[in-house]
């Protein structure tokens, strides 16, 4: 069969399908047929559009022509008027919110597509294991212009100019960062780029370096060019088989080719990248801890000052910056630093790599620029909340952010709104909770990550995150008192203030902002022994009503710990003191006769 | 081994490698492009299986076309997703392939540009 003339592209994604998308679909088929254009015309499902507040979402090709909040009823007036008579659809067309002027292309809708590539721009497109196709887009062509064109302070003006903040957590400016290791004589001075991602549910930094390893390797040499190191380090976990396999191969061929090593390009400049691999320590993503485990010591952090940009690895001048800033680099440099300060908010400039996981339709890689609002992220790229729940949280940053609620949706992100709303940018991970999320447990799980992780060295994250730990589990299994709750906020401001590292001044985050946000679900753990999501197990109790069951014996049958009575055909009981709350026999119920009170 | 030992050498090299991209290298007409996007989380969904069934089965069935494996587009929801450049035209992304669609997307869109249910429509832009 050829190619038909046109198609209809009806969007399938869950926000769209639940608004009738599926029927929609249908209804145009039908009237293609009804009109005998079934050779002509072709209709598709497609994936989410990224534009669910104005679902259902229908596409025209050619002519990319987009119809918004399309009913069943639309299919035969968009058949009959736009296919049949080339006339589109008005009244459908989507409505530039500022200007409230149609546009009927799907290109043109600038304001509603979200997101723009910076960091990603050649992540699934190029061939990450062959330097050709690198090449092909433009990669080493910024380390070429900075090589011929520029001299270290030209480079590190440009970065300082662009406004960039590191992406790794604190947001620190990286030009500021860059002239403080350039400043600082040595006869050596290193290059150390962070890959020790460890957040819960962060997969950023991953997805570059396997998409696009060479933008960083390139990075890497303009950040050595413009501070006078010759050495580059990335320190990688090891838990990422796949990245490390691909940045090796990026770096023999790069070496290969003359990009890396001695006498780059024929301008006199050496430089090399070697790799170091962590062991998995959440720790060691803190750049002074990192660089102790590169030098074979104990991870742990040390105070600072010294900053590492003054004596860092081996005492030397070392400048330390995350994968995604480095990724970014190389178009800054070719594009200027207007246009890279152009985007973004007032003190947060470019785009921001984020990893969407939870409860959300749409999981994955996304880079929006920076001032984009939760609402945005969630409800428009993300596809909404799965199985059309209510939004509950977000977490941001990690074990380090905090919850973000309904009231924050409209918020435009960016590092310092973040820190104001009680979380943090983090390096970029974001957890969607719905309803039936338990706030505490929620909290309970990031203090479980610190504890685990903590270095041991400080008191306040070894001995103070433990005790949050305990009194959330106190608090979760129905022991907690109300004094608790001003035990927990005490507590965590004091660790707040005291511990050594970044990492752990900011760990009390998850607590103290599901405290500002969520105290009357604490109230209900303290005071009522409830948990409003029915999550914590201490604090519920399964529950067959007698009206509803009928005595058939399948819960009993299904129940590990023969927790439930009962004769054929009579009504049955669970003995709460044997249950252990598995939830076999609500499942197993037919008759929605078992239910969590 | 090509050592790059000049600014100019790199660019010729880069303006080499575009045409040779483009097939305009020996009057060659341009090819069809097939991304496999192949990163952790779509090998983790089957990636492999179908980059190896795409290059086999387009040999196979006699069509010339270049598969490409490259790292993942973000789409974890949709995994594993390919992506298909027709010459001219532009890429359409596949989500949720496995060998059943990827058969369907050979026959029908690589060979006929005929459209298969399944695309992600493109949401983002790039600064390409």
């Amino acid at each position: 069969m050829a190619k038909k003339k046109m198609q209809i592209l009806v969007c399938g994604g869950t926000g769209c399908s639940n608004l009738q998308g599926e029927s929609i679909a249908d209804n145009l088929k039908l009237e293609v047929e009804a009109n005998a254009l079934e050779n002509d015309v072709q209709v598709v499902r497609t994936g989410c559009f990224g534009l669910c507040s104005l679902g259902p979402i229908v596409k025209v090709m050619p002519g990319d022509v987009i119809y918004t909040k399309v009913q069943p009823s639309d299919a035969r007036e968009i058949v009959e008027e736009h296919i049949l008579k080339g006339r589109k659809v008005e009244r459908l067309l989507y409505k530039d919110p500022a200007t409230q002027e149609t546009v009927s292309s799907h290109p043109g809708m600038t304001s509603h597509i979200k997101q723009l590539r910076i960091v990603l721009r050649n992540c699934g497109i190029i061939d990450p294991e062959n330097i050709e196709e690198a090449i092909a887009s433009d990669a080493y062509e910024a380390l070429n212009k900075v090589l011929t064109e520029m001299t270290p302070q030209d480079v590190i003006r440009v970065i300082k100019d662009s406004g960039q903040r590191g992406r790794g957590g604190a947001g620190f400016p990286t030009g500021l960062k860059w002239e403080i290791a350039s400043k600082n004589q040595s006869d050596e001075k290193y290059v150390v780029c962070n890959a020790d991602e460890g957040d819960p549910g962060a997969f950023m930094d991953r997805s570059v370096l396997e998409g696009d390893p060479h933008s960083v390797l390139e990075a890497m040499a303009i950040c050595g060019y413009s501070i006078g190191a010759s050495n580059g380090l990335i320190y990688i976990r090891a838990e990422y088989p796949l990245a490390v396999h691909r940045l090796k191969v990026a770096i023999d061929q790069a070496r290969e080719y003359g990009l890396l090593g001695k006498n780059i390009l024929g301008t006199g400049f050496n430089f090399d990248i070697e790799l170091r691999y962590g062991a998995g320590a959440f720790v060691c993503g803190e750049e002074t801890a990192l660089i102790h485990s590169m030098e074979g010591l104990r991870g742990e952090p040390t105070i600072k000052p010294p900053f590492p940009g003054e004596a860092g690895f081996r005492g030397k001048p070392t400048n330390v910056n995350n994968v995604e800033t480095f990724a970014a680099i190389p178009a800054i440099i070719l594009k200027g630093s207007e246009w890279y300060s152009s985007i973004g908010t007032e003190k947060s400039k470019g785009t921001k790599v984020f990893a969407l996981a939870g409860k959300i339709n749409n999981v994955g890689l996304i880079e929006v620029p920076m001032g984009t609002t939760l609402r945005e992220i969630i409800f428009e790229i993300g596809g909404g909340i799965r199985h059309g729940k209510k939004f509950k949280a977000v977490q941001t940053g990690g074990p380090s952010g905090g919850c973000l609620t309904e009231r924050h949706l409209d918020t435009p992100i960016d590092f310092d709104n973040l820190v104001a709303a009680g979380s943090m940018m983090g390096s970029g991970g974001m957890i969607v909770m719905d309803e039936d999320d338990c706030m505490v447990s929620v909290a309970k799980f990031f203090l479980e990550f610190t504890v685990e992780e903590s270095c041991g060295k400080c008191a306040p994250c070894r001995v103070g995150n433990k005790r949050l730990h305990e009194l959330l589990n106190h608090i979760t299994e129905g022991k907690g008192s109300d004094p608790d709750l001003d035990r927990l906020r005490n507590m965590s401001n004091v660790i707040k203030d005291t511990a050594l590292c970044g990492l752990r001044q900011s760990s009390p985050n998850p607590v103290l902002s599901t405290l500002d946000n969520f105290m009357d679900e604490y109230v209900a753990h303290v005071r009522d022994k409830k948990c409003p999501a029915g999550k914590c197990k201490n604090l519920m109790e399964y529950y067959i009503i007698p009206e509803n069951c009928v005595g058939c014996t399948a819960c009993a049958r299904v129940c590990p710990v023969n927790a439930i009575s009962g004769q054929r055909k009579e009504i049955h009981n669970i003995n709460p003191e044997i249950c252990i709350k598995c939830g076999a026999c609500k499942e197993k119920c037919k008759f929605d006769a078992i239910i969590i009170r | 081994m090509k050592t790059i030992s000049s600014p100019a050498d790199l660019r010729k090299l880069r303006e080499e490698i575009k045409a040779k991209m483009q097939g305009k290298e020996s009057g060659s007409k341009e090819k069809v492009r097939i991304r496999v996007h192949s990163g952790t989380s779509g090998l983790a969904s089957g990636a492999k299986a179908i980059l190896d069934f795409v290059t086999q089965e387009l040999e196979k069935r006699n069509i010339d076309a270049t598969v490409v494996r490259t790292g993942d587009l973000g789409y974890c929801f949709a995994e594993p997703t390919i992506e298909v450049t027709r010459p001219g035209e532009e890429p359409v992304v596949f989500g949720n392939v496995d060998k059943i669609k990827a058969d369907e997307i050979i026959e029908k869109y690589i060979k006929n540009g005929e459209f298969v249910d399944g695309i992600l429509p493109v949401n983002y832009q790039t600064i390409k």
